[in-house]
């Protein structure tokens, strides 16, 4: 089995406190793997280190067998590694069609042009045209991100991550903030995210990580503690101590 | 392909239709207020040349203040050393050719937009403001300091430009510089309206709003900002020179804070993140400076400034962006 991504005991401290201690993990092009862990667990500094937003202390990180520790976030990107945001960040007054052409221009290298118009770029138009009629978005192409609902916004976040041509996707609560009702429009985009794509996926809702991940990774102050399959990990003793614990201390301090 | 696509299809086609419709609109625009100042003012043209100058270095500032977010008080720098660069170039060097001043003069705009880009990008936000206010003294300082190049405070004279194209002599009256500036400032107002709607243009306003978000699509923002600096530099420049070929000086007051400001100034009267808002509010600000000055010498400072305060309390959008947003109601009503 071929590694696209990987991480080796990444290390990350801020003061004396390791927030991300001596973590590793590889994932295989079509993995679906869920990220979870209580609160406080270095979730989120784990996503800053890995698409490089922090420098980590020591350890590596590679997609597709190149070291990518010290080049910047942005190098990422163009090689493969895309996020999306837990709370999403789009151009408010740009519409989903812009947002998706900004995408694929910027793929193509060609997002510094300084003429023409997107609109009126056949190749680039299909391709929008394309993504946005299977996140079933086509009808809100010419509508600004203001004027479209927030489920919406949370499917344009995933059509702008998959206009870039991710090799590696990492999912920041992609279902965070949605109402129920919109939910299944959320998880049938991800059940059909692109077979040979690996996934990386942190969610908090568990219906959503046993339905979508064929693994999952539990992460607890800093440190992987579990790495299996769904049916394993309730059954796991140190993963049940590990969200128990938290829940009890939250408990007391209320 | 559902009706509903299909409509929204239609929609952006014609979208881009109308956006055309509003470029040659605009040129026309400019052409036709040309005219009508030149018949309406023939004895007046060096007023009218100076706001074509002015009209340039306040589009340069609504590129990267209005389309990038970047918070300057010191865009005048950028004017002033094209006007310098161009007035050298003629004084020192000989090169008097109108159009060669005018390439000296652009260049001179991008290399200062360059510099001032490496500095003012480095921070946000109030930090910005401030690098900016510093940068505009510093030129200022280095300009009136380099006297033997720049003439200092007694500014830099002699400036002779040759006939333009080797033929229309620069006259008296200022109407073969009138003519030059308007064609100049229709060329650059295409070239800009072609810019802001390209890919990169689509970059730079998301550059602005969520620089984050575009480091996430791989781009970087800086990189995109700087480019959009230097270009802002050699449209300014443009402007500078004009401004030098018109009056054949060079002052240290286009390398001043006070015109850095005022141009901002117009900017906001006029509308930010728009190339209509940049030329609505320098036309309106200079032209009511030029008549309220006249009109009362000891009180036109006080009128400006309730003109401004009127408009940023009642049309926070500027003139041109207020109109703009109730014509676009009323079309969005009549629908």
């Amino acid at each position: 089995m071929s590694t696209i991504f990987e991480v080796r005991s990444l290390k990350r401290a801020f003061g004396g406190l390791a927030v991300t201690n001596d973590v590793s993990l590889a994932m295989a092009p079509g993995d679906r793997v869920a990220l979870i862990g209580p609160n406080g667990a270095g979730k989120t500094t784990f996503v800053n280190l890995v698409t490089g937003n922090l420098t980590p202390d020591s350890g590596d990180v590679l997609i597709g067998g190149e070291s990518v520790t010290r080049i910047d976030a942005t190098g990422r990107v163009r090689r493969g590694l895309v996020r999306s945001f837990q709370v999403t960040r789009l151009f408010q007054e740009m519409t989903s069609a812009e947002h998706v052409a900004l995408a694929v221009l910027q793929r193509d290298g060609r997002a510094g042009r300084m003429f023409g118009h997107f609109l009126a770029m056949p190749e680039v138009m299909a391709e929008v045209a394309g993504l946005l009629g299977k996140l079933g978005l086509s009808e809100l192409m010419h509508r600004r991100v203001s004027e479209i609902a927030y489920g919406q916004q949370r499917l344009l976040e995933i059509a702008v991550a998959l206009a870039l041509k991710p090799r590696v996707l990492l999912l920041d609560e992609p279902a965070a903030g949605v109402p129920q009702s919109d939910t299944g429009r959320i998880e049938q985009a991800l059940a059909d995210l692109p077979a040979d794509l690996a996934v990386l996926m942190i969610e908090h809702d568990m219906d959503l990580v046993f339905r979508f991940a064929k693994r999952v990774i539990v992460l607890a102050a800093g440190t992987i503690i579990f790495d299996g399959s769904p049916l394993d990990v309730t059954r796991d003793a140190r993963v049940r101590e590990a969200y128990l614990g938290s829940y009890a201390n939250a408990g007391h301090a209320a | 392909m559902t009706m509903a696509t299909m409509n929204d299809a239609l929609a952006g086609a014609q979208g881009k239709g109308r956006k055309r419709g509003r470029d040659l609109a605009g040129l026309a625009v400019i052409l036709g207020l040309a005219v009508l100042g030149y018949l309406l003012f023939p004895n007046n043209l060096a007023l009218l040349t100076r706001m074509t100058a002015i009209a340039l270095l306040v589009l340069s500032l609504d590129l990267v203040t209005g389309y990038c977010g970047v918070a300057t008080l010191g865009h005048a720098a950028l004017f002033g050393s094209g006007a310098y660069a161009s007035g050298i170039a003629a004084v020192h060097f000989g090169i008097t050719d109108p159009l060669l001043m005018l390439a000296c003069g652009i260049l001179g705009g991008a290399v200062a937009g360059l510099v001032c880009g490496i500095v003012i990008l480095r921070a946000h936000g109030l930090p910005q403001l401030v690098l900016s206010i510093a940068l505009i003294h510093l030129f200022h300082e280095f300009a009136n300091k380099a006297s033997a190049w720049t003439g200092g405070s007694d500014g830099l004279a002699g400036i002779a430009p040759d006939p333009l194209l080797g033929y229309f002599e620069f006259d008296l009256w200022g109407r073969t510089a009138y003519v030059l500036g308007i064609i100049l400032l229709a060329v650059v107002f295409a070239l800009l309206r072609l810019i802001v709607r390209s890919p990169f243009g689509m970059l730079c306003r998301g550059v602005k709003e969520d620089p984050i978000r575009i480091r996430a699509m791989g781009a970087s923002p800086k990189l995109a900002l700087m480019k959009m600096y230097v270009i802002s530099g050699a449209v300014a420049g443009a402007g500078g020179t004009l401004n030098a070929i018109s009056t054949q000086v060079v002052g240290l007051d286009s390398l001043s804070f006070t015109l850095s400001a005022e141009s901002l100034v117009m900017l906001v009267l006029g509308g930010t993140g728009s190339l209509f808002g940049a030329l609505t509010g320098t036309i309106v600000f200079m032209f009511f400076e030029d008549i309220v000055s006249a009109a009362n010498p000891f009180h036109w400072l006080t009128m400006v400034g309730a003109l401004l305060i009127a408009v940023v309390l009642f049309a926070p959008k500027g003139l041109y962006g207020t109109v703009a947003g109730l014509a676009a109601r009323r079309r969005g009503a009549g629908r």
